[in-house]
């Protein structure tokens, strides 16, 4: 009986296919999706991807991953008409969106009334074709009429039949619509749409079938070239944005944002000097901004036993009145001791200092990408771009964002130790970031560095060889001496202040390190990565600043922080320009 | 004469005058460091200044400068301070510019070029380029030396300023075959198609627009640049990058220009997709309310140029954004808004109203010039046919060979000539604009008016009444062959099952004389629309009497002479509308010649011609006609019968039929 046993190993075996098939869909309709909508957060407001199975009326059938509509009614009068809509609404931040429906089947012959592709509301009565009702809005295959929100259409394009692919484009920006036959536009067919509209099809002769893209196949029409020319209206209009008559001001404005931004990130010498090219006033002691940057650097290197020694010495009750602060330092302490870079275990082992412990990414300084996520920390996003923009843009410019378009430079950036200044030209290129080494710094200004002894070591090949501890066993006792003592100061801590969850996760996350023979391939290995170090660093510097009462952010990084929260306003609230205005664009 | 001018203009120019006298004076100084210093001061002084360059100009500066750049005893820097002088002289008004012509100042700076110097090049090429660019300048003064075009290729490499100045000069004095041809050899497109990828806006530009002027109608350039490759990639490719939407307007203009070109001189097929999806779009795009002025009257033009030739992408325009209604907007200028409100919008709108109507015209011609729907759809589109009929008697003579371009388009609808053109009457304006005006628009009025005179066309009755035949009579002595065709052709549809009288009217109106000069004519066009005139005079038993022996002679004439297979079934044809009536059967039977001929081409390989041969025999031997009997046995006798019996036997079924019935005639 090998007949239906090889059946079964068929009928599997498609099955498999079919699953692969469909993750390669999936994949593809995400990347398409992404590079689309790049502005749309799938997480707040999900694109559609196929039609719901429960926004339908009951005589329409889904197949094919629900992408697939079939009409299984009478098809005898209009009161037989069905619809379904799309898993989602549109969300405005797609800035212009777009589907496209394949005709597989206008349906049996002599029903002379067939399919309407279009949108609707959530709530719009399904037993009825896209455009009928209010809040409704259809193009009518039958009689190429497009349809308001009325049972009367319009004359609006040629009609449509098996084999035709009809796009439909929602312009959120103007609100209006248009549809597309064959790759062809028709023209504008709606205006005044309102906001959350579910792209919709409708349905009404047996037999008629229709496939949805959206965005699961290239589409026929081409949309990207539509989305560039909105792209560039956009960013006209934000050029040509008017700044107001008294120019004077915002370029005064500018240089004290960007000398502000200096100082917060310690880069001392610059930050004199472009004071002294402006004609500005530092609002630090240069000592203190010194200071700061004597301690960032320490932070940034993993040696943190001599950060919080530092800090102690230089700001004597900081770390008292804030013990969550000295907590959060002493957890990174064990972590780096970990990592074999803390000051302590490294003179314990034999270990090369040259390994790990050089922070490849120094003008990445405080706010990392990481704490993107973090919703607490909207404001801080972006630092790393801000280094490059404020790097490549010239002084004074009337318009930040408009003159930094200017400006491209793939690699230009500020390097801490022995930085180059120049008040005319503020453009420095950099063969890349790093620490301590100026390849092409011609002139200028000392940033410090070699005279406060700290020496940054270059990124060794040390990967390979990474050791618990650095490999030394008085190190790794050291290690679990700290550990334990992390782990009083913690119970001592609960005593006094109560439980506080995040001190708990912090400590047990950094303890979890330990549970792996490769801590650094292990999946809290993460906690081992020299980025981890900039939240910490960053919130260090920003509590040194508060006790001086300086502003925990750069005004610049507000700024840059406003503004992204402004386009995520805009996406909430239906401006679908948002979509063309992201603020990375403007910082290069 | 021109000082003279200045004198009498006012007073208070002699102050101005006299300092510019002053420069000029400088410039015949004994030393040349304070000539220098004379030409950088000039220089300052014009700069912006039209008053002051029309007054150095008429106080003789312009030959002393060429003079001082001619020298090679100046120095390089005052060589090129006069270029720079000179160039801004040219940047003021159209006088300037021809005075400066006049001064013969294209050779001496084409001269210049001739220096190794770069920035002196530099200098005399933005001069010349200011010059070659202005209107007034004649293009040929380009090409009378032909070392030039060489000498301005290999200049092209030094720097992105010879660049852009060059490929200027050439995109504005490209403007016959011949430049283009010149252009050509000298190797253009090589040398100019690296050019798409500088990384200079304006370098990209300009070259741009030397492919789009090269390309226009050039087989030869259009081939050849589908296969350039600009940085590996194909230069149509090149150009549908340009006109992507976020390209400047005027870039994916001119790029779906080069494309519309290249297409219409047969280099790119109307069915690629760089044309139905990218230049299509685009030139529709730039009809749009949108656009400028000027850029909509490019657009639409380009796109009517692009389309005409094919079905397919009139219809794909037709359903693109809404044209067809777009277009309506092009008759909205001045609008009533602007007259009101703003007067500089008003002046600005007055000056491309023309433009914009004549453009949309000529749109709407291609895009009805073959499917039925389009046509009905243009027809409906909002006071359409009024439009029409006004734009035919617009003072703009662009604007009236465009509206009736457009009304000929729509009068190849059946549907279109019973209903909107009887209801708007166009024939009135038709016939008044055949009165009195230029060939090009009389060719197109009068082909028009020949389908108004189809048989079916209401109008024909009120035309005909009208006294058009005059008119059409007189069309057909033209120079033109177009318009003898059309004037005989016209003629030829009114005698189509016309009147006894209608037809004695044309015979009479026309003339024998003219009638045989048309049956020689060299245009086998003409001949053919007279042949079929006179089939049409004859068609209904035809009194003979009066010219029955020239008709005759005129066959004779031509089934012996070289014509082609139609010429002659048509004549075939004519003898057997002869054959009749009864005058005419006796002209043929006594002419045995003739008969000797009919014979013949019932013999002949073509069927056509055996249709028509062997339908004249049957109308010779219709039994119920009289001496049918006579007739009848002089045929059997010259062997007529064993022919006919043979083609009852004949593979093509309407000439077996026709030979069958025949023969019955003598069976009965």
């Amino acid at each position: 009986m090998s007949g239906p046993s090889s059946g079964c190993g068929f009928l599997m075996s498609v099955v498999v296919h079919g699953d692969l098939a469909l993750s390669e869909q999936e994949k593809e309709l995400n990347q398409r999706l992404r590079s689309l909508y790049p502005a749309v957060s799938d997480q707040e407001t999900p694109l559609p991807r196929s039609w719901s199975p429960k926004d339908k009326f009951s005589y329409i059938g889904l197949s094919q991953n629900n992408l697939r509509v079939h009409y299984k009614g009478h098809g005898k009068t209009p009161k037989d008409a069905a619809s379904v809509r799309a898993t989602h609404s549109i969300p405005a931040a797609c800035g212009v969106y777009y589907f496209e429906v394949k005709i597989i089947s206008k349906g049996r012959d002599g029903y002379v009334k067939y399919m309407g592709i279009g949108l609707s509301a959530q709530g719009v009565n399904m037993n009825r074709l896209p455009g009928w009702d209010k809040h409704s809005y259809g193009y009518h295959g039958d009689d190429g009429h497009s349809f308001c929100s009325s049972g009367t259409g319009q004359p609006y394009g040629p009609t449509f039949t098996t084999g035709d692919v009809i796009g439909c484009c929602v312009n959120l920006i103007n609100n209006t619509c248009f549809y597309t036959k064959n790759g062809h536009s028709l023209g504008i067919a709606f205006t005044d749409l309102p906001p959350n509209l579910y792209p919709t099809v409708g349905l009404q002769t047996p037999g008629e079938v229709v496939d949805a893209n959206f965005g699961q196949h290239p589409f026929v029409f081409d949309i990207e070239d539509y989305m560039r020319e909105w792209r560039t209206k956009i960013q006209a209009q934000i050029d040509c944005f008017p700044i107001g008559e008294r120019e004077g001001e915002w370029q005064a404005m500018i240089q004290k944002m960007v000398a502000s931004y200096l100082v917060h990130h310690s880069y001392c010498a610059t930050a004199e000097a472009f004071a002294k090219s402006t004609d500005q006033a530092v609002h630090e002691e240069l000592a203190s901004i010194k200071n700061r940057q004597k301690i960032q650097k320490l932070v940034l290197s993993g040696r943190m036993g001599e950060a919080i020694e530092t800090t102690q010495q230089l700001y004597p009750s900081l770390l008292e009145r804030n013990s969550d602060l000295l907590f959060m330092l002493k957890v990174r302490q064990f972590i780096e001791m970990v990592n074999g870079t803390d000051s302590e275990v490294r003179c314990l082992g034999g270990r090369s200092p040259k390994s790990q412990d050089s922070y490849p990414g120094s003008p990445r300084l405080f706010n990392s990408p990481v704490h993107k996520a973090s919703s607490s920390q909207t404001y801080q996003t972006s630092t790393y771009y801000i280094h490059k923009f404020f790097f490549s843009a010239s002084i004074g410019k009337k318009n930040i964002l408009q003159k930094s378009g200017l400006l491209h430079q793939k690699k230009t950036f500020l390097v801490p130790k022995s930085t180059c200044f120049l008040a005319a030209e503020v453009e420095m290129e950099v063969d890349h970031f790093s620490n301590g080494v100026s390849e092409s710094s011609s002139n200028g200004f000392l940033n410090g560095s070699s005279t406060h002894g700290i020496d940054l070591e270059e990124l060794d090949s040390a990967q390979s060889k990474r050791q618990l501890c650095g490999g030394s066993q008085a190190a790794i006792e050291r290690m679990i001496q700290f550990g334990r003592e992390l782990q009083s100061m913690s119970e001592h801590l609960r005593r006094e202040r109560g439980k506080n969850s995040a001190n708990k996760k912090m400590l047990k996350d950094a303890f979890s390190l330990l549970a792996y023979s490769d801590p650094w391939n292990s999946p809290v290995g993460y906690q081992l990565d020299s980025i981890q170090r900039e939240p910490v660093c960053s919130t260090l510097n920003s509590a040194i600043l508060e006790t001086h009462n300086l502003p925990k952010q750069p005004p610049l990084a507000l700024a840059v922080g406003q503004a992204a929260q402004c386009l995520s306003l805009m996406a909430r609230t239906g401006s679908g320009s948002c979509a063309f205005a992201s603020v990375d664009d403007y910082l290069h | 004469v021109m000082r003279y001018d200045f004198v009498l203009s006012f007073v208070t120019m002699q102050e101005v005058t006299a300092t510019s006298r002053h420069y000029v004076d400088r410039l015949f100084d004994p030393d040349p460091q304070n000539v220098l210093q004379g030409v950088i001061d000039m220089k300052n002084a014009v700069i912006g200044n039209n008053r002051q360059k029309a007054n150095l100009i008429v106080l003789g500066a312009v030959p002393r400068l060429l003079y001082l750049l001619q020298q090679s005893s100046s120095s390089l820097e005052l060589r090129t301070e006069c270029a720079v002088v000179l160039g801004s002289l040219a940047m003021g008004t159209e006088n300037n510019i021809k005075s400066l012509v006049d001064c013969h100042i294209i050779p001496a700076l084409l001269q210049g070029l001739l220096c190794s110097d770069l920035i002196f090049i530099e200098a005399c090429l933005r001069c010349l380029r200011t010059v070659f660019i202005s209107p007034v300048t004649p293009v040929q003064l380009l090409y009378t030396d032909p070392t030039v075009i060489p000498h301005l290729m290999s200049l092209l490499s030094l720097s992105q300023h010879t660049q852009e100045y060059i490929t200027q000069i050439f995109a504005h004095c490209c403007k016959t075959p011949e430049h283009q041809t010149v252009l050509f050899n000298h190797g253009a497109i090589q040398n100019i198609a690296p050019l798409l990828i500088s990384p200079s806006y304006k370098v990209r530009m300009q070259a741009l627009k030397c492919f789009s002027v090269l390309a226009y109608e050039n087989a030869q350039v259009s081939m050849t640049l589908v296969n350039v490759l600009v940085d590996g990639e194909q230069l149509s490719q090149v150009f549908v990058r340009m006109m992507q939407r976020d390209k400047p307007i005027e870039m994916q203009l001119t790029a779906a220009k080069c494309l519309t070109y290249m297409c219409r001189a047969g280099a790119i097929r109307t069915d690629d997709n760089c044309i139905v999806l990218k230049t299509l779009p685009c030139l529709v795009r730039m009809c749009s309310k949108e656009r400028l002025l000027e850029e909509r009257v490019e657009g639409a033009e380009t796109l009517a140029y692009l389309m005409e030739p094919d079905i397919e992408l009139q219809r794909i325009a037709s359903v693109t954004d809404h044209l067809v209604s777009m277009l309506a907007d092009y008759f909205k200028y001045p609008s009533s808004v602007s007259a009101i409100t703003d007067i500089k919008r008003l002046d600005h709108d007055l000056k491309h109203a023309h433009e914009l109507r004549q453009a949309a015209f000529k749109l709407y011609a291609s895009l009805g010039s073959n499917d039925e729907d389009i046509r009905k759809k243009i027809t409906e589109t909002e006071n359409m046919m009024d439009r029409i009929v006004s734009g035919l008697s617009e003072s703009s003579i662009k604007v009236r060979l465009a509206a009736v371009r457009c009304l000929h388009s729509l009068s190849r609808s059946v549907q279109q000539l019973r209903t909107s053109f009887h209801d708007h009457a166009v024939w009135k304006p038709l016939m008044k604009l055949l009165q009195n005006a230029p060939d090009e628009v009389l060719v197109m009025a009068s082909s028009t008016l020949c389908n108004l005179l189809l048989e079916f066309s209401p109008s024909k009755e009120p035309i005909l009444e009208s006294g058009v035949i005059e008119l059409l009579c007189s069309l057909t002595q033209s120079d033109s062959p177009a318009l003898r065709v059309n004037g005989i052709w016209a003629l030829m549809n009114m005698a189509f099952q016309a009147d006894q009288k209608v037809k004695v009217e044309i015979v009479q109106a026309l003339g024998t004389e003219q009638l045989f000069r048309l049956l020689s004519d060299p245009d086998t066009n003409v001949l053919m629309k007279t042949l079929g005139l006179l089939r049409n005079l004859l068609s209904t038993r035809p009194d003979m009497s009066s010219h029955g022996k020239q008709i005759m002679q005129a066959v004779t004439l031509i089934l012996e002479g070289e014509h082609s297979i139609e010429v002659k079934e048509q004549t075939l044809c004519i003898l057997a509308n002869i054959a009749d009536g009864n005058t005419a059967k006796e002209l043929i039977m006594t002419n045995d010649d003739m008969l000797q001929k009919i014979k013949y081409y019932m013999g002949h390989s073509n069927v056509k011609l055996q249709l028509a041969a062997t339908f004249c025999i049957s109308n010779l031997i219709w039994n119920e006609e009289d001496g049918s009997q006579e007739r009848q046995d002089k045929l059997r006798e010259m062997g007529f019968v064993d022919i006919l019996h043979k083609l009852t036997q004949a593979s093509d079924p309407n000439l077996c039929d026709r030979a069958k019935k025949a023969m019955q005639q003598y069976l009965a």
